[in-house]
């Protein structure tokens, strides 16, 4: 279990290591952000003194280094945009995304596995027809489109929900977030299904192809020869062992919507962290793309490793071993 | 003494695109208590479905058409859903063939066995666990209670195979339905099984019905024997008798293509041709297309001749000699 672990991290590193030398490159090559920065009449000893100052004149490798000095020393690098740190800048959005995508994995984790399960368990039925049409609507049709729709219905037509922007945000235990008020709910929730649409498609598919599969297996058949309910059966037996699969894509899924909720969040005007590396891309701000990436890297990172524990959790052939993993 | 176990008329269909077709048909046979019933036959004749049928649990598209299943007396296919899940387990269990498949194997063997405890019966956890614990010890596994803590992957199969019949037990049913048990095992492990399940038989008083394709493993383990043929019972009666004097010529050709000890070099006669698909069945006797005795007589649906336990589906049966 330890040696699962170290080895889990020395991985992680090499590939936060990869992955900070792949972003660096990648974003000195897309342009020169001083050329965007300032004024195109500005005097050469302006541009001379600007690009001094953040250190543009040096080699690449040497760039390189100050970054992975300054990064190790817990500084990120100041913005060229807004001239503040960027640590404060992406810590300032993450709380916003985050309940975005907390409530949206909720919403997809509640409606989704449930219906699958239902779909899997009487395949033929109507509703279960209904539900798996659903769900191809769900990961066939492009979110913003589905976001501006929501908006149509709920904001312009039946005005019960705002159309965009985050509300009013309380405290809850010490975070700024909008889940604690009244009005925040009303701004997130719209979004948040949006932001769910595609993960339930895939979690109700996903749910009901391993249900109806397991429904026909011994164990199951077995359970049922000893006279366990149907519903017991379901959720002791059938449950754990259709869990994997799921919790894979669940983990896939929540890494990507977090890093990427950039669609709905540009749709609903929401002020997260997809919209700050977006806005950073167009302004070539440096600091913030390599931060940001860097971020989700380790977020990626972080998140495989919960995934491997949970398997060792649910299925006991599953060995965390530090050889081969 | 009455039946464990009395099936009459049991007749089980399935609907297909090109009608229903009938897997088991008119089938009757009864257990007593502490008896073993070999129900023989080759792949597709109907015995599994025969025993999932006794259970109740044959899913759409298949249903149970007609007849009874009276265990102890009791109808289960009068008795609602609901009753005849509780009748599951408590009075009649079944074991399956393959021992890899049939347990969870994401729970450990002591969680599973107290959930089949316990969803009849309203006791504790630590007192369903004691009950499971007893089971293993009468279906002889060593060190019972640390096998409750194992998951089944790290147990053998015949061990696992040991692990189901205990859950079979749990709850002392009159009948247990054993779905070809101990094909998947190793043969060593085989006999260790068919001597446990004999002494079971005998100590509990539980009436066995073993289902099988092994001629040999019935004919040393059972009492009684039915032989099985296109979803119906051709020949049944006491097992010494029927293997030493079969008189239907399917159950003739089935013992004679068993090796034998006693006529080494022998070559073994096989029965021509291939069991039949049941949506294209003769009419008359469906043995007719393979039969070395078949005449224009056996288009007409065959004759039940025999009395009493001895009883036969045949027009042109073999003299008892």
């Amino acid at each position: 279990m330890l040696g699962f672990l170290l080895q889990r991290l020395i991985q992680a590193m090499i590939v936060i290591i990869a992955m900070s030398v792949i972003v660096f490159l990648g974003v000195y090559a897309i342009g020169n952000p001083i050329d965007v920065l300032i004024d195109p009449g500005a005097t050469a000893e302006i541009r001379e003194n600007l690009i001094r100052q953040y250190g543009l004149d040096q080699p690449l490798w040497q760039q390189y280094f100050t970054f992975v000095g300054q990064v190790l020393r817990g500084d990120l690098g100041t913005s060229m945009v807004y001239n503040i740190p960027v640590t404060d800048l992406v810590f300032s959005r993450l709380p916003a995304t985050l309940e975005l995508v907390f409530v949206s994995v909720c919403i997809a984790t509640l409606v989704g596995i449930p219906a699958g399960l239902y779909a899997g368990y009487r395949p033929n039925g109507i509703a279960a027809k209904a539900i798996m049409a659903l769900s191809v609507l769900g990961f066939s049709v492009p979110t913003f489109w589905i976001g501006m729709l929501l908006i149509m219905a709920f904001a312009v037509g039946l005005g019960w929900l705002p159309s965009g922007g985050r509300g009013d945000t309380g405290s809850l235990f010490g975070i700024p977030t909008s889940l604690a008020t009244a009005d925040g709910w009303s701004h997130v929730i719209m979004p948040a299904i949006n932001l769910s649409l595609f993960k339930m498609g895939l979690l109700i598919r996903l749910t009901r192809a391993g249900m109806v599969e397991a429904m026909s297996t011994d164990y199951v058949k077995f359970a049922r020869a000893q006279g366990l309910p149907d519903r017991q059966i379901v959720f002791s037996h059938v449950l754990r062992n259709i869990s994997i699969p799921i919790v894979t894509v669940f983990g896939l899924e929540l890494g990507s919507t977090l890093a990427f909720a950039v669609v709905t969040e540009s749709v609903f005007n929401w002020p997260g962290v997809g919209k700050l590396i977006i806005d950073s891309i167009l302004q070539l701000d440096r600091p913030v793309m390599v931060s940001y990436l860097v971020l989700v890297v380790i977020l990626f990172v972080l998140i495989n490793l919960t995934v491997d524990l949970v398997y060792a959790r649910l299925d006991p052939r599953v060995r965390l071993k530090g050889g081969a993993a | 003494m009455s039946a464990a176990l009395d099936v009459r008329g049991l007749t089980t269909r399935f609907a297909t695109r090109t009608g229903h077709v009938t897997a088991v048909n008119n089938v009757s046979f009864s257990v007593e208590p502490g008896r073993i019933l070999g129900l023989v036959g080759e792949s597709g004749s109907g015995k599994s479905v025969t025993g999932f049928s006794v259970l109740g649990l044959i899913d759409a598209p298949g249903e149970i058409a007609g007849g009874q299943v009276l265990i102890e007396g009791e109808d289960m296919r009068a008795l609602t859903p609901e009753a005849q899940r509780r009748m599951r387990g408590r009075r009649v269990a079944m074991v399956f063939q393959d021992p890899m498949m049939t347990l969870n194997p994401v729970l450990r063997v002591g969680d599973q066995m107290a959930m089949a405890v316990r969803v009849h019966e309203r006791v504790s956890k630590s007192a369903a666990l004691a009950r499971a614990r007893e089971a293993l010890e009468i279906v002889g596994i060593p060190a019972p209670a640390e096998r409750l803590k194992a998951y089944p992957h790290q147990l053998s199969g015949g061990m696992r195979q040991r692990v189901a019949i205990a859950i079979a037990l749990l709850h002392r049913p009159s009948v247990i339905i054993a779905d070809e048990p101990t094909t998947a095992l190793d043969v060593s492990i085989q006999g260790q099984i068919l001597a446990e399940v004999r002494r079971l038989a005998d100590e509990t008083g539980t009436a066995i019905v073993w289902v099988s394709h092994d001629l040999a493993v019935v004919s040393s383990l059972a009492d009684d024997i039915c032989v099985m043929y296109a979803g119906r019972i051709v020949e049944s009666g006491p097992a010494a008798e029927v293997i030493a004097a079969p008189r239907h010529p399917y159950t003739q050709g089935l013992i004679q293509s068993v090796p034998s000890l006693h006529e080494p070099g022998r070559k073994l006669p096989q029965i021509p041709g291939s069991t039949p698909q049941l949506s294209r069945l003769p009419t008359g006797c469906p043995f007719r297309p393979r039969c070395p005795r078949a005449t224009e007589v056996c288009a007409s649906d065959p004759p039940d001749l025999g009395t009493g336990g001895r009883r036969v589906l045949c027009h042109h049966p073999l003299e008892t000699p």
